[in-house]
């Protein structure tokens, strides 16, 4: 559920090419910008002739497969990590197969250039884009396969196709009451061609897409039977702990390898040059093992970095004009005439992605090739990790991609894969690696620290003259994919700020890039927009409070040349009761944003006791995400994704002292809990005719600028600096 | 050590450290896989099973104190009553999002309503406190928890 | 400056137990490192807690380093590892005599009386020496103990002979006739090795011990409890199998768990205590007169009425969501009895210092179940939220009102 722009990548070998596209579609002289539309590959095509000539499977193209059983599968090129996909795509693929969801079942993909997601541009789930790369392709990809069945069937009764019809996996030729069911036909429709042209349905006549079945991946996590990477088990396994040098960059000089063998359970100690892994029966000797062994570190070149220092280098940095997004009219002459003026400094701080499970890989390493197990966003990298670290084939790997308990963008990452690779290569047998809580949070890839530096101007009618946006940080797309990078510019951290809802006539977006010492970075669930619509939404309030306007009317005057904007704004008003009177120290904040092709406007009531006690109350959000596919995992997601946002803005950081992570498990990197979790109500307000838009990552998005707004309502203090909580407060002493 | 552990209602005898915490037993040695590891330091509540029929956290329940107990672990959870219909509910309610904190979610509200057949709000806050969901599913939990509780009758 | 009843002590009387000596001649013969001295020495060092502070922070190793926040500035303790420069390595029996005595260490360098040589002095010198030929068995590890920071005066080393002339009175410990055998073994253990005085005896104002002893007071920031037999404050309450078990194992039943300084002094020192050792030591601390003071703990009693609502309901909120999870709503803990608040001193403390000190910094117990431990919890909830959430501790659990105020998280 993480975002990037479609993409190219050097070097894996793995894919076409494709320029990274930031199409921008002026629209209504506002500036609007469109974001992004990349046209989606030719995925229906045949993957294995031969299974198609032995007849006793009907493969028409990489996401279907009926058995001469009558057992229908489809092949699922996205990982499920929460957000649902696995029943988004099979509706899709249901819905033009003519299928029940009861009727199918589900395998995650092998690695295989023919489930490259065309807006990520590689095998990969992230982006928001899964749903929305695969509306056309995947109802193809049924339709097709539909086709080819009906034309068997039509062949063996003698009958014109048009005569034939699907339903519930089953052919139909009404006038004479024959039925076939798709078993019966695997062997003919495998001779049939694969169609050229497919028709798909219009929206009239869907009965599965716009539903809401019940979830195809829950029922298994009720009882404990769902399948995590984690849980894997192979015959002969042993399990292992790793820890890496606590400060980036450093090396293992030593560890008692005696007290750490002697540890009952242990089987071997394993060294990387940065990191020490104790293998064991269980994951308990592991973690005994390790604590005996009690390695000892050089600290390297980062062993006093801080954020304190990281942060002063980046404010110094944001003095000087940065690598230019967007700049129309004078920016500079306009701020000087205008009527009101702010200028503010906004600061996010790094994140952890914390998900549940946390990270771990399962890998059986031989002579002649390999197997792992796990759960990855990025199958593909996960499989090239794997040859660049043992020096196997890709083809010799075999990759079983797995449930996923959490990704955010964590699992978009696979360093970890080729570390454990790395140690997985010095033993014969199946190995299990796991990394501790601890491990996961302070040897994660962060989302960057952002330091930026905003002005803005209202003229006299109160409308938006003049904007500067500076934004000083990590390019995360220079590590990721450079090509992506835009001549120095990384589109990721100005998505949102570059391109805003808002008729502004003079703006200036800037990005300095900043790379911090002693962190890697990394997207972290809502990316480029989870940081920029904190900061434009808190801008846009701030203007309009200091010029007397209500800040929801204001920004519908703003946005008044984007229907949906103002359409999403109207509900949510509505839906809020935005006049509504509330009661002492309590604040209604609310946020607009188009982020993933999505439009979402968010009204969110908080409420601060005299003691600066926070408590979220209520929030509402109307969403327009174009034509839906599965409404109920559409709101799941933005209830979620909001929950995810308000932990980040209420509770998290990141911070490093001697170079070490500070934070190393829940008890001091805090998650919100159900006492504090606001009702959170979503009000769908579609568009059939648009294009469909992402969901996974929208909910965040909103989170932090609406609660901001919420608290400057309730509370009349600005809040600028992520996390909240810890700057509201009594000073009883 | 030897110890004798009551798991689901079948004897196991394991010979481990008597520190080992019965997280690590349930997974890898008797490849019970539903119970999870979240934090190890009983703050995210995902290991959580019950012994004698309240919820613990399992990451911190060593062997020596779980032998001779009756403990009862997601995979079982089925066949108690109340059980089953938190279950039921939780599909009902389409709680679940990634699922890795669930097991745990669903000990926890199992063992509540056992408790306390109708719990109030403030009763579901206290007792699901402990579970984390990275996911933020707590929205639909808590309905899920009125829906199995009006279940009953 | 000893407690009087310690002046008593007359005539010695003999007794066995496992490692006892204070029977020994005071000097003459010294003994031999035998297999049985060295044991006995790890013996007696447990009893007498020298890892408790010469243990390195984050590590196991006897080299010092931790740090100790006085009135009067930091000392570091030092490394007792066998190294001959940074450690004792160089010390003769006579140095090591003197050290332990009279607070001089090696070269005539006074030591700072955080090291308790008042109560070492007791000591008879086949114990003294058993511990140091222990000692020398270790591995030596050279690492210099970091340079004490401390005000002046308290920087000139040799104030301390001032402070030893009115503090320290260089004497063995000497069994009183008309006790039984072990309540002398349990004097000589509390007074001598345990030094239990130093922590539970408030102090004079030259860092003395006052005459008030046991009377329980605050060293560090932590409060170390009335050890008296005074029947609310002290431990008249408690039954022998509670004191036993809270020495032995860090937790008795409706008393609550040991936590901090005396976590430690359990898990390096007491738990390894013979069960006659620690029945020596309750029948020595069941003589202590009474002295009426600290607070008195209760299991469960009603809670104060006038609490500040808000402030209660806010500090409830967030102990189900940071804490229940261990220590469960009702306080009986979650399945291990070191997380039972119920009947704890920790949680009746009107000035809640040792629950403000948990929550700072956490404690930890080894104990014969794997390690109990609870982390800090200072860098992701608010000084207001800890101080809600100790406000409402110590009026649920203990019934008393307090008004810990934020200030005492920001320090
Ligand atoms: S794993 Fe046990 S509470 Fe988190
Ligand atoms: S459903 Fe993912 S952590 Fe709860």
């Amino acid at each position: 559920m993480i975002t990037k722009k479609p993409k190219t990548r050097a070097g894996s070998g793995l894919l076409a090419r494709r320029r990274t596209v930031l199409a921008a579609a002026v629209t209504g002289g506002s500036g609007y910008l469109l974001s992004l539309f990349v046209p989606g590959l030719p995925l229906i095509k045949a993957t294995n002739a031969q299974d198609i000539a032995t007849g006793t499977i009907f493969k028409p193209n990489a996401f279907i497969r009926i058995t001469t059983q009558n057992s229908i599968t489809l092949i699922m090129r996205h990982a499920e990590m929460g957000q649902g996909i696995y029943t988004g795509i099979s509706m899709l693929l249901a819905e033009e197969l003519e299928v029940g969801l009861d009727q199918i079942s589900i395998e995650a993909a092998p690695v295989d250039p023919a489930y490259i997601d065309a807006v990520a541009g590689e095998e990969e789930t992230g982006g928001s884009s899964s749903t929305r790369d695969s509306w056309i392709p995947l109802r193809e990809a049924g339709a097709s396969a539909r086709m080819m069945l009906i034309a068997a069937a039509a062949q063996k009764w003698g009958v014109p196709v048009s005569e034939c019809a699907a339903k519930r996996g089953q052919v139909f030729h009404e006038a004479t009451g024959r039925v076939l069911t798709y078993g019966a036909l695997v062997e003919d429709a495998g001779r049939q061609s694969v169609p050229t042209k497919v028709t798909l349905k219009s929206a009239e006549n869907f009965t599965v897409i716009g539903t809401n079945p019940r979830r195809l991946d829950t029922k298994a996590k009720t009882n404990g039977s769902a399948q995590f990477g984690i849980d894997v088990q192979i015959p002969g396994m042993k399990i292992g702990r790793i820890m890496a040098c606590p400060v980036k960059g450093g090396r293992l000089t030593g560890y008692d390898r005696a007290a750490g063998m002697a540890v009952s359970g242990v089987v071997e100690i394993l060294t990387l040059h940065d990191a020490i892994a104790v293998i064991g029966d269980h994951m308990w000797a592991a973690i005994k093992g390790l604590e005996a062994s009690a390695p000892q570190w050089d600290f390297g070149p980062n062993a006093k970095t801080s954020t304190v220092d990281i942060i002063a280098r980046m404010k110094r940095a944001s003095e000087k004009p940065g690598v230019t997004a967007v700049s129309t009219g004078n920016t500079e002459q306009s701020l000087k005439n205008s009527h009101i003026r702010i200028d503010s400094t906004y600061e996010l701080p790094f994140l952890a992605h914390a998900a549940l499970e946390p990270i771990n890989t399962t890998l059986h390493i031989r002579p002649d090739g390999a197997d792992v197990w796990v759960g990855t966003q990025v199958p593909g990298r996960a499989r090239q990790e794997v040859a660049d670290a043992t020096g196997l084939k890709p083809e010799s790997i075999a990759v079983h991609n797995h449930l996923i308990g959490g990704g955010f963008g964590r699992r978009l990452d696979s360093n970890s894969i080729g570390q454990a690779a790395r140690f997985a290569k010095q033993v014969a047998y199946p190995v299990k690696l796991i990394w501790t809580r601890e491990e996961d949070i302070t040897q994660d890839q962060f989302r960057p620290y952002y330091y930026d530096k905003i002005s803005a101007g209202l003229d006299k009618e109160g409308l938006i003259s003049a904007w500067h946006h500076r934004t000083t940080g990590s390019a995360v797309t220079a590590r990721w994919y450079p090509e992506g990078m835009q001549k120095g510019l990384d589109p990721d951290a100005v998505e949102g700020a570059a391109v805003t809802p808002y008729a502004i006539p003079n703006q200036l977006v800037e990005f300095v890039r900043d790379e911090p010492d002693a962190v890697t970075t990394l997207w972290w669930r809502g990316v480029g927009p989870t940081h920029n619509v904190f900061v434009v939404e808190s801008m846009i309030d701030d203007l309009a409070h200091q010029s007397g306007q209500d800040p929801l009317a204001f920004r519908k005057k703003l946005a008044k040349q984007q229907p949906r904007a103002l359409k999403v704004l109207d509900e949510v008003a509505k839906q809020a009761e935005w006049s509504r009177k509330r009661p002492e120290g309590h604040g209604l904040g609310v946020a607009l944003h188009y982020s993933f092709q999505t439009w979402a406007a968010t009204v969110l009531e908080a409420a601060v006791s005299k003691n600066g006690e926070i408590t979220l109350v209520r929030v509402d959000s109307a969403i327009d995400c174009g034509p839906i596919v599965f409404p109920d995992g559409v709101v799941a997601q933005v209830q979620g994704g909001l929950i995810f946002g308000l932990t980040m803005a209420l509770y998290n950081e990141i911070t490093l002292k001697n170079g070490q992570v500070e934070q190393t498990n829940f008890h001091n990197y805090r998650m919100m809990r159900l006492p504090e979790a606001p009702d959170i109500r979503v009000h769908l307000v579609p568009d059939p005719e648009a294009e469909i838009g992402g969901i996974g990552e929208v909910g965040t998005v909103a989170a932090a600028p609406a609660l901001a707004n919420a608290l400057f309502a309730a509370k009349g203090k600005r809040l600028k600096r992520i996390p909240f909580a810890k700057q509201f407060g009594t000073e009883k002493v | 050590m030897d110890f004798e552990l009551k798991i689901n209602g079948v004897t196991h005898s394991v010979d481990v450290q008597p520190d080992m915490p019965l997280l690590w037993i349930l997974r890898d040695i008797l490849g019970l896989t539903g119970t999870k590891y979240g934090c190890g330091v009983a703050q995210c509540g995902a290991c959580t099973v019950h012994m004698d029929g309240n919820p613990v956290r399992s990451c911190l329940l060593t062997v020596t104190d779980a032998a001779g107990h009756d403990i009862t672990t997601i995979e079982a959870i089925e066949h108690t009553e109340i059980g089953s219909k938190v279950q039921q509910a939780w599909l009902d309610e389409e709680v679940i999002q990634c699922g890795y904190c669930q097991s745990g979610q669903i000990m926890a509200a199992t063992a509540l309503l056992q408790k306390i057949a109708h719990p109030t709000d403030e009763e579901i806050d206290n007792a699901m406190a402990g579970n984390i969901c990275r996911c933020g599913t707590y929205v639909r939990i808590r309905k899920a928890i009125h829906r199995a509780s009006s279940h009953d009758n | 400056m000893w407690p009087h009843y310690l002046k008593s002590f007359a005539v010695f009387c003999i007794f066995s137990a496992l490692c006892s000596s204070y029977a020994d001649a005071q000097d003459g013969t010294l003994p031999a490192s035998t297999e049985e001295t060295i044991k006995r020495g790890e013996y007696l060092f447990r009893a007498a807690d020298c890892a408790g502070c010469h243990t390195a922070p984050n590590s196991s190793e006897l080299t010092g380093g931790r740090p100790f926040t006085l009135p009067f500035g930091t000392i570091f303790a030092s490394n007792i590892t066998p190294d001959k420069q940074t450690g004792i390595g160089q010390y003769t029996d006579t140095e090591w005599l003197k050290m332990l005595r009279e607070g001089v260490g090696k070269g005539g360098k006074h030591l700072y009386p955080v090291m308790p040589y008042t109560a070492y002095t007791l000591l008879n010198d086949k114990d003294a020496l058993a511990i140091k030929s222990y000692l020398f068995t270790l591995t030596p590890r050279k690492i210099e103990a970091p340079e004490n920071k401390l005000s002046f005066p308290f920087n000139q080393r040799w104030s301390l002979v001032f402070w030893n002339w009115l503090n320290n009175e260089n004497k063995r410990f000497v069994p009183a006739a008309d006790k039984s055998a072990e309540w002398n073994r349990g004097a000589y253990l509390t007074e001598a090795l345990g030094h239990c005085s130093q922590c539970h005896t408030p102090r004079t104002i030259t860092y003395g011990l006052s005459k008030k002893a046991y009377a329980g007071t605050v060293q560090m920031g932590w409060y170390a409890y009335n050890l008296t037999s005074d029947r609310q404050h002290g431990l008249a309450g408690w039954s022998d199998a509670q004191l036993k078990s809270y020495l032995s194992t860090g937790y008795a039943k409706r008393k609550g768990p040991a936590s901090g300084p005396m976590a430690e002094a359990v898990e390096h020192g007491l738990r390894f205590m013979t069960p006659e050792d620690i029945g020596a030591i309750i029948t020595y601390l069941r003589s202590i007169p009474p002295q009426a003071s600290g607070p008195i703990a209760q299991v469960m009693p009603a809670p104060p009425s006038q609490v500040d609502t808000e402030e209660h309901a806010r500090g409830q909120k967030l102990f189900a969501q940071a804490c229940s999870g261990c220590h469960l709503m009702d306080g009986q803990g979650r399945q291990s009895d070191w997380a039972t608040l119920a009947g704890a001193h920790s949680v009746s403390d009107p000035e809640a210092h040792n629950l403000i000190q948990v929550l700072l910094s956490g404690s930890s117990l080894m104990t014969e179940h794997g390690k109990v431990s609870m982390p800090s919890f200072t860098r992701a909830y608010t000084p207001d939220e800890l101080a809600a959430v100790s406000n409402y501790v110590i009026a649920h659990f203990g019934g008393k009102l307090t008004d810990v105020s934020s200030a005492e998280f920001k320090k």
